[in-house]
């Protein structure tokens, strides 16, 4: 990192540097835990019998990896370099202050992760880390509010381009569900173990309310952030309809906050919260595609780049699966199909096909468009391995939600048959058995997902180096070597 | 006429206009679970956790065992036929945190107390698959050689009691002979009974001169359910009177 251009850029470059490497770090992480999961449970002999690598402590380090660690380090990187560039302004607060947030940040991942391998966890889906590392992470998110809307407010542009919307939103709204949701009393100022103020049936939709919105917000609209601001640039063609993110924006935020009671469909919830969970989760549709909508269109004039450019592939697919999960969470929180959906692996494929399809996909596209950037070379290393990571993590995506399907409605199908006796036709175990098959494919899939990760981390280390791949073009001759 | 042009020029206006427009349905959905009577259904014998109970029902928040079983069975007739009645509100009434799970890689366990012996649970956690044969649950063998470590159990109740669950200052003064008592069987129980009726008493790891996390975590599962008497339970007369108020 000596070069010249480094030492001029107008903006903090190398916090957003660190928080790409943590996202590639992390990402991995997530992935190859996830590996050992679906490995589990394809052959319970790997939980190896000791306790710290048994599933149940295990799965949060996989789930909080994804979703905190490497999605979070993505929407630090992304959201801050977007936002000074759109703002033409450094970032508020100085380098130090950056500085704190990137490494308060890590810190705060590995007191979560390193917890629930020993087993101090609240419990709670999604929102596992106790006490202490709640109120840290509480600290270093307001340093990361303070900065992202000081940059904001300094900014040399009249206006606040769409993607910081959607960037502002998340930081904001994760902050108040991350505060309502952890009130916990500790037992001793000194232990780790602390007690939620909420019980029963308030705690059910607390947590709710917190996890489909970290799913609303942490995983859509920050996301929608890089969304707005890669796609047109990678596409190197303007947003699609300014009115259509206005009216988008406003109502997917509104809209998301309501759905977390589908979570809790002929749970002990009253009636009531239910049905307005499910009607706002199908209203949420709209607002969805109407994202998906203006991100694809952007393409408009430029689809051809799609057989050339294997980053913007990348994004474009990203939308695409957005659309997919978009619209298959809608339909699964209808209460019917919710009856059947509830409690199988349905659900956990319709997970993955917005984590690994939406999520990281998009993730992917900044990565690799940041990298050259951030690092000042001219292109990625090899485009040709890029190609060979989207068509590993595609056919790994499809063979995850495959087989998730099957096994989920299949098995939802056993718990409620009945034969002509007019008893219960499979014993619980014998359902457990039938998933054996497809939780074999799935850590398929996971291998492949990994695989592909493992070749954009080597692809976007030797960028950094500055090396250059010397490989036929995209789209040459099918003669040319890969 | 608000104009968006106010919103994208103006960094605290957009923010403003974030939290308004999140903060609604928040409020509407939560608020009122707490403030509507008829949220927790009144009924007899829910109870708060003894403080062996506890212990085990704090393990099985430590191990995730909530990642792959529910706590909360639907009204729905194979669900009430494989695992029992439907869940009431007021079972986990008594619950910081709730456990009702999202996801059944193994069978809910809202009422799996008094289903299987003692030894069955203990031959079962130390391996499913040795009465389980499909069973892709792991072991947690480790819990029979580890004693018991809950010095600070009448600490645990009082925090409870400060989030809300009715422990007395007689449950706190006796907690930790509570705790040794219930898996002891010399002890005399009678007044651990009357503290937390209905609690399951004896040895319960098959070694009766410990008191092991095994112990702890078969005395919870053994509860699990059991606190309603569901042979003279009516829906139809469990509402609260109107004014009955908050829950909290």
């Amino acid at each position: 990192m000596s070069d010249a251009a480094v030492a001029i850029s107008p903006y903090n470059e190398r916090v957003i540097r660190q928080f790409t490497i943590a996202c590639l770090f992390w990402g991995v992480v997530a992935f190859l835990v996830g590996v050992v999961l679906a490995l589990q449970l394809a052959f319970p002999i790997f939980n190896l019998g000791l306790e710290w690598t048994s599933f149940g402590r295990l799965r949060p380090v996989h789930t909080s990896a994804a979703i905190f660690a490497f999605g979070g380090n993505a929407l630090f990187a992304t959201s801050l370099y977007v936002v000074q560039r759109t703002c033409r302004a450094r970032l508020f607060g100085g380098d130090g202050l950056a500085e704190f947030l990137f490494w308060g940040y890590q810190l705060f991942i590995v007191l979560a992760a390193s917890g629930y391998v020993l087993g101090i966890t609240e419990g709670r889906e999604y929102a596992e880390p106790e006490w202490y590392t709640d109120l840290w992470l509480t600290v270093v998110w307001v340093v990361y509010l303070l900065i992202f809307l000081g940059t904001l407010i300094k900014r040399k542009e009249p206006h606040i381009y769409v993607a910081n919307w959607f960037y502002l939103a998340f930081i904001v709204t994760v902050a108040i569900l991350h505060i309502g949701n952890n009130i916990s009393i500790p037992v001793s100022l000194l232990g780790t173990k602390s007690y939620s103020l909420f019980s029963g049936v308030q705690d059910a939709m607390l947590q709710w309310w917190y996890g489909h919105n970290a799913v609303g917000f942490f995983l859509t609209a920050g996301f929608l952030g890089i969304m707005y601001y890669f796609v047109p640039k990678q596409a190197n063609r303007p947003v699609y309809s300014y009115r259509l993110s206005v009216v988008h924006f406003w109502s997917l935020i509104f809209l998301y906050i309501w759905a977390g009671p589908h979570h809790l469909h002929y749970t002990a919830l009253p009636d009531w919260t239910q049905t307005l969970g499910m009607t706002f989760s199908v209203m949420l549709w709209m607002p969805s595609w109407g994202g998906m909508i203006n991100g694809l269109m952007t393409l408009s004039g430029a689809w051809d780049k799609l057989r050339t450019d294997p980053v913007l592939r990348f994004l474009v697919t990203s939308v695409g699966f957005y659309g997919m999960s978009t619209f298959e969470g809608p339909v699964m929180s209808i209460r019917a199909v919710n009856s059947l959906s509830h409690y199988t692996d349905w659900t956990i494929g319709h997970v993955h096909s917005g984590a690994l399809g939406w999520v990281a996909f998009v993730s992917f596209g900044a990565m690799y468009y940041l990298v050259p950037k951030l690092w000042h070379r001219e292109r990625v290393y090899s485009i040709r391995m890029i190609e060979w990571h989207f068509w590993l993590a595609t056919i790994g995506i499809v063979l995850y939600i495959v087989p998730m399907w099957i096994s989920g409605i299949m098995q939802g199908l056993m718990w409620r048959a009945y034969d002509e006796l007019g008893f219960l036709q499979f014993s619980f175990a014998e359902t457990v058995a039938a998933m054996h098959p497809y939780y074999v494919v799935r850590l398929g899939a996971g291998v492949l997902f990994l695989t592909g990760a493992l070749i954009m981390v080597y692809n976007l280390w030797r960028t950094a180096r500055g090396d250059i791949r010397t490989e036929a073009k995209l789209g040459a001759a099918a003669t040319a070597t890969a | 006429m608000i104009r968006h042009e106010h919103f994208e020029t103006n960094s605290i206006v957009l923010l403003i206009g974030i939290i308004l427009t999140v903060a609604i349905g928040g409020l509407v959905e939560i608020v009122p679970l707490f403030t509507i009577g008829e949220t927790i259904e009144k009924v007899d014998g829910v109870r708060p956790y003894s403080p062996l109970e506890l212990a085990g029902r704090n393990i099985y928040i430590r191990e995730g065992c909530y990642l792959c079983h529910s706590q909360q069975i639907r009204p729905f007739r194979d669900e009430v036929e494989r695992y029992g009645h439907y869940s009431l509100a007021a079972e986990s009434m008594y619950d910081h945190p709730f456990q009702w799970g999202s996801k059944r890689t193994g069978p809910d366990l809202a009422r799996v107390g008094g289903k299987y012996s003692n030894d069955w649970h203990v031959a079962h956690l130390m391996d499913p698959r040795s009465v389980v044969p499909e069973s892709i649950m792991p072991s947690y063998a480790f819990m029979a050689s580890r004693d018991l470590n809950f010095p600070d159990v009448a600490d645990h109740l009082k925090t409870l009691r400060i989030v809300g669950v009715p422990y007395t200052q007689d449950d706190i003064d006796n907690a930790m002979a509570d705790l040794k008592a219930q898996a002891d069987p010399d002890a005399d129980t009678t007044a651990l009974l009357k503290r937390y009726p209905k609690a399951a008493t004896g040895d319960f790891d098959g070694d009766p001169k410990r008191l092991t996390e095994m112990d702890a975590l078969v005395a919870y599962l053994q509860v699990l359910g059991r606190m309603v008497d569901f042979t003279t339970y009516r829906p139809e007369y469990a509402n609260p009177e109107p004014a009955n108020g908050g829950t909290q």
